[in-house]
């Protein structure tokens, strides 16, 4: 149980970093990658805000309305100014892509912008490849740094490969970009706490001496990440065996998820609900962004002891064939006459 | 020996470290895609020795990197100690750096008793969901009574907060944010010298520090009377970090008596005693006797922040389990404290690693195991105190200078501070190959029996030969 370098478990952090550029990728192959283990996404976060703002002193993160609660107090207690960028549009509980694209053409050239790389939470709408493919460029012209939050690679489509798509695109395009991933979900390490931050750079040379600086902010944080979790990652993901058994797992999860969507939408339909039900089945991940007003949660709560954040968020991983039936009714209560 | 030093360090921009990107730093055109041009950083890196910060502006709307006049950090000077042990390729060399102890035969020790904890803990076949944001209750609870005794008054009138944090560093940089966040314009004063760790988590942590004088280079024992006085000239309401027991580096520890004098100093001024607690146990073998010091203010009814860590006397090191308690003067605040620690945890980490907590918890809540972890810490404390005995039978029984080492057997815990200075360190490295930092600090844990005459030869060489 001897400490882990500041930078925790190499392997964890070699394996994670297949995972999210590709197994063959030239940049790992290049060792243009800075990275470091990390306590779960918030630690990755955190470590990259700190270090936004040791390097970056005047800039700002644009992060998306909606966006996790806990990115607005990361980067704060970080000492980063917000500012934020439309995301979410409510009329459709769709993607509000024009207002995105607007507001990363006006935000001043070179900005840092904090994205969601799949299962976008609290909304679970993601926008689609095409629409990942314009954002990319758009960034690009603009010179803007992307933050990827992923937390459910994986977990989103069953698929990992497919739900690193849009980190994918953007490093065709030739983004230097940050990524912050988690093993919360996708290996139900959440208690663990086991994350990755890693940062693409421009040669093997700034690589180290970026990795020594994320360092340099872990050791008064923590000194070492935890060990326990890390072993479980890199043991999962460096035995072949082990990881095939780890992705259908992941997928048995991800389609339980996405079947309960089918039938909690099934059932609503069903009930002769006059309000539109399809965002359900089209949002993706863990979190259904339901439309329905503090007012209406608060219904649930008090008259159908149905436990969900006021801003309307179902954790559809809460969900069971035993209980969907009873949740599509009690929505359906409490809407129908809205 | 230097005395009080305000320091903040601070990452401003100084006009003179920053660095524009300018055209000409473009070697040709830039291309993107799959062979993504790579630019040299050679020339471009001003300030590799710096720690401020270098401003980089976006004059142009093209994909630099922003990470261009990044300088390369410092190694750590403790963690790196072992970097460079094990980068060493002698046959006598001899890692005496960071403190994790080693068995006789050098090496890790994982205690039987948490083995013993962690199979229980894979039979039972516990989930891993997420802990709230305080840690595992359990876990607070075991370790606060472990701290201050089960029976002891604050904890049954619910006046300690306590929150699982990420071992002693952790634990301690909950405790500077909480200080930062309320206590704006108070300071901190750590010894001279303290654990180097320290004074980057207050810097980090924006919480100015000075220093109390502690270590007496003439006698290499305590500047008691150095330290009252700079604890007394603080202004009031000063927060005073000291170190539990087991003193890191110097191993000096202030005696029962001097213990009270600075309870009174400390009580006098209104200041607020900060503990780490990072030896409770290792240092004289009994975890009741270790946490004297710091039941001793409590027992006085002052308001106390203590940082634990089970990374030594649990051998957790890698798993990150410690905690912060703030002792207050009533439950409402306690609560009060606790509730603001979780949010400065939140965004963080979120909630703390399970599993070294489970293991303390098992640990502590099973009386046999409890028992067993008794014997097994006196053993390592026993080992350490033997090997301390060691070296000095070596170094005086070989040493004809007449110089008094007896101050190694008055040290105590798993460091020694030699006296050496930077030169005489960096000899017991280059001719010796025996790794220790600079500031003279040897960890005995990392030595065994067989191993004293060797040290002995190179202290004495290393202390008579260069200067």
């Amino acid at each position: 149980m001897e400490y882990l370098p500041m930078g925790g478990s190499i392997k964890m952090v070699e394996e994670s970093l297949k995972l999210a550029y590709g197994d063959n990728s030239e940049f790992i192959n290049d060792k243009r990658i800075a990275a470091v283990q990390a306590l779960s996404g918030t630690g990755a976060c955190r470590l990259f805000a700190a270090f936004q703002q040791r390097f970056h002193p005047n800039t700002q993160i644009y992060i998306p309305v909606p966006t996790w609660a806990n990115h607005h107090n990361i980067w704060r207690d970080s000492g980063v100014p917000l500012k934020t960028f439309r995301y979410y549009h409510p009329e459709s509980r769709g993607l509000d892509f024009s207002g995105l694209m607007d507001d990363i053409k006006n935000a001043p050239d070179g900005s840092f912008f904090l994205l969601h790389a799949c299962a976008h939470n609290p909304t679970g709408v993601d926008p689609s490849e095409e629409q990942w493919r314009e954002i990319s460029s758009q960034m690009k012209a603009k010179g803007h740094f992307p933050f990827f939050d992923m937390a459910y690679q994986g977990f989103a489509s069953g698929n990992p490969e497919r739900d690193a798509k849009a980190i994918r695109i953007f490093l065709d395009d030739g983004h230097l970009l940050g990524l912050a991933q988690s093993y919360a979900k996708n290996m139900g390490l959440y208690g663990q706490r086991v994350g990755c931050l890693s940062l693409l750079c421009e040669d093997e040379k700034q690589a180290v001496a970026v990795k020594s600086q994320l360092q340099l902010i872990a050791r008064p944080m923590y000194s070492n990440p935890p060990l326990h979790g890390a072993l479980v990652v890199s043991t999962v993901l460096g035995d072949p065996e082990l990881k095939t058994l780890w992705l259908k797992e992941v997928k048995v999860m991800a389609d339980r998820i996405i079947g309960m969507r089918a039938t909690l939408r099934e059932n609503l339909e069903n009930l002769g609900s006059p309000l539109p039900w399809q965002h359900i089945t089209n949002q993706i991940g863990m979190f259904c962004y339901s439309g329905m007003t503090p007012e209406q949660v608060d219904r649930l709560t008090n008259e159908f002891h149905i436990y969900m954040t006021r801003n309307g968020r179902i954790s559809m991983a809460g969900l069971n064939t035993g209980n969907v039936g009873y949740v599509a009714n009690a929505i359906n209560e409490v809407t129908k006459s809205a | 020996m230097a005395s009080s030093v305000l320091s903040v360090a601070s990452y401003t921009i100084s006009p003179s470290a920053s660095l524009w990107v300018h055209d000409s730093h473009n070697k040709g055109k830039l291309k993107f895609g799959s062979n993504g041009l790579r630019f040299s950083t050679e020339g471009i890196n001003t300030f590799s020795n710096s720690r401020s910060s270098g401003r980089i502006s976006m004059a142009v709307a093209v994909n630099v990197s922003r990470f261009e006049g990044i300088p390369m950090a410092p190694p750590d000077p403790i963690l790196g100690v072992s970097e460079a042990f094990k980068a060493d390729t002698s046959n006598v060399k001899l890692n005496l750096g960071v403190g994790a102890y080693r068995t006789e035969e050098l090496q890790p020790y994982v205690l039987n008793v948490v083995k013993k904890a962690e199979n229980l803990m894979l039979e039972r076949g516990e989930n891993k969901e997420y802990l709230p944001i305080e840690g595992l209750a359990a876990f607070n609870k075991a370790t606060a009574e472990l701290l201050l005794g089960a029976d002891n008054p604050a904890i049954k009138q619910q006046r300690v907060a306590t929150v699982q944090g990420l071992s002693g560093t952790g634990s301690l940089r909950l405790g500077a944010a909480l200080i930062e966040r309320y206590f704006p314009g108070a300071k901190v004063l750590i010894s001279n010298p303290t654990w180097g760790n320290h004074k980057n988590i207050f810097n980090d942590a924006r919480v100015p520090w000075s220093e109390y004088r502690y270590y007496d280079p003439k006698t290499v024992g305590l500047d008691f009377e150095g330290m009252i006085e700079d604890i007394k000239s603080a202004p009031e309401g000063t927060f005073v970090l000291l170190h539990g027991c087991a003193h890191n580096p110097t191993g000096i520890d202030p005696t029962p008596e001097q213990w009270e004098k600075i309870a009174d100093v400390v009580q006098q001024k209104n200041h607020i005693p900060f503990f780490d607690v990072a030896y409770q146990g290792f240092a004289s073998g009994s975890l009741d006797e270790d946490a004297a010091s710091v039941r001793l203010f409590v027992s006085r009814g002052m308001e106390v922040l203590v940082a634990q860590s089970y990374s030594k006397n649990l051998g957790l090191y890698a798993e990150r389990v410690g905690a912060i308690n703030v002792i207050s003067s009533s439950p409402e605040s306690a609560a009060r404290v606790k509730s603001q620690l979780k949010r400065l945890a939140r965004p963080m980490y979120s909630n703390p690693p399970v599993h070294g907590a489970r293991i303390v918890a098992n640990i502590v809540g099973t009386p046999a195991l409890f028992d067993e972890w008794k014997a097994e810490m006196e053993m390592m404390a026993g080992r350490i105190k033997n090997v301390r005995q060691a070296l000095y039978d070596s170094i005086s029984s070989k040493d004809k200078s007449g110089k008094d080492w007896s101050f190694i057997l008055k040290q105590i815990g798993m460091f020694s501070f030699t006296g050496l200075n930077k030169n005489q360190s960096d000899n017991m490295t280059n001719k010796w190959h025996i790794y220790m930092t600079k500031d003279g600090r040897i960890s005995l844990a990392g030595l065994s029996l067989a191993k004293c005459e060797y040290l002995a030869d190179a202290i004495i060489d290393s202390y008579h030969n260069v200067s």
